[in-house]
């Protein structure tokens, strides 16, 4: 394999990696410091050891908010990544058309996510709101402040109208990369459309559709404020994701030492199912080589 | 008061924080001398040095984790069962 012979160029690397240090090693660091001390104000710790772990690994409440955001992030995969794929082979390559559709596609990600939230709080009010005022109309009682499966409904809908623009534009920037001349190839052997999508498409799009999964995967595993906003955690503990859990045991209760402990774990399962999701999406097809 | 005393800093953590630093820059001046080839072993993917390297962070991390978990045995019994995975891992991955 032919190796670089200039090393200076690592150089430029310094900045981001002192960035990324700041930003992200430091504050984890000092999450796994106060997971193993009892936190009582400033200076004053205590070493507990792994007592926290073992308290956070036997609590009930955590591990409903875990299997909970492994179901919400489960479905949002499975709604957002076909659809956003279906939405970009849909799209017009050429014309006037593409600034248009494009632009259209990019709003709901260029709202602040508070904001999204306010949106659908108003969208969905059986009062006011144009969804919920409709559903109740048609005589289908649609409340998502008392009733879990509305809410879960209406958190879906919400974040598939928020994010499935991102794997769209991430999908159409994959097809616009492929070369006209594979799909002259293909008209000359007479392949279906299926059979194009299968083989060329979807093949070149590993790519892109790859950073899609991981940053869908990690975006959903980590929501907080748009169901915050939107449920507060509710009805009940029905849409209580861990990170809302987080907030309140950290700042609402000061116990920096299971919160420490709880975000570490979590670190850890979105580490290893980024990973996993990595391996298989640019492996998958190719024989386990890389 | 240091400028890194929000940070709550323990003598464990420092200790393990400086494992983990010394193991990196171990692995980077091997990898400079002795460049890593990528090889398949008993995982179903082709591996670097650092790949294994990393998997055996990883599963050291979830095996503590299980075994504070489901064990009441003591924490070191997980510790030994990690490294001994990581060599494991290391050598035949």
């Amino acid at each position: 394999m032919h190796k670089p012979t200039n090393n200076g160029a690592w150089l430029l690397v310094v900045p981001v990696v002192l960035l990324v240090a700041f930003n992200a090693i430091l504050p984890l660091m000092a999450v796994v410091n106060y997971s193993v001390q009892d936190i009582f104000g400033p200076g004053q710790a205590y070493w507990v050891g792994t007592e926290w772990y073992r308290e956070v690994l036997g609590d009930k409440r955590l591990h409903e908010a875990l299997w909970r955001q492994f179901l919400f992030s489960g479905m949002v995969l499975l709604i957002e990544i076909p659809l956003g794929v279906l939405i970009a082979l849909a799209m017009p390559r050429k014309g006037w058309a593409v600034s248009l559709v494009l632009v259209v596609l990019a709003l709901p990600l260029l709202i602040p996510w508070n904001v999204i939230g306010t949106i659908w709080i108003i969208f969905t009010r059986p009062d006011i709101g144009l969804m919920g005022y409709s559903l109740n109309s048609l005589g289908i009682a649609f409340d998502h402040t008392a009733s879990p499966l509305d809410a879960w409904i209406t958190l879906m809908l919400m974040e598939v109208w928020h994010w499935t623009p991102l794997v769209v534009l991430l999908a159409y920037a994959g097809l616009k990369a492929i070369p006209e001349a594979y799909y002259q190839a293909a008209a000359i052997d007479g392949a279906s459309a299926w059979k194009v999508f299968r083989y060329i498409q979807l093949p070149k799009m590993r790519g892109v559709l790859t950073i899609a999964v991981l940053l869908r995967f990690m975006d959903s595993f980590l929501i907080y404020a748009e169901p915050f906003v939107l449920t507060g955690g509710g009805p009940g503990n029905a849409t209580t994701f861990p990170s809302i859990y987080l907030v309140k045991v950290a700042l609402g209760q000061f116990d920096l030492g299971p919160a420490g402990a709880f975000s570490v774990i979590y670190f850890l399962i979105v580490l290893l199912f980024s990973w996993l999701f990595y391996q298989v999406l640019q492996n998958v097809g190719r024989g386990g080589a890389r | 008061m240091s400028v890194f005393a929000w940070m709550a800093w323990t003598w464990p953590t420092a200790i393990f924080f400086a494992g983990i630093a010394l193991l990196l820059l171990f692995m980077t001046v091997l990898e400079i001398l002795r460049p890593s080839i990528e090889r398949r072993g008993f995982l179903p993917i082709a591996t670097s040095r650092g790949d294994r390297l990393f998997i055996s962070l990883l599963s050291a991390a979830y095996i503590h984790l299980a075994w504070l978990g489901l064990a009441d045995l003591p924490l070191w019994y997980g510790s030994i069962l990690a490294l001994a995975w990581a060599g494991v891992v290391m050598r035949w991955a």
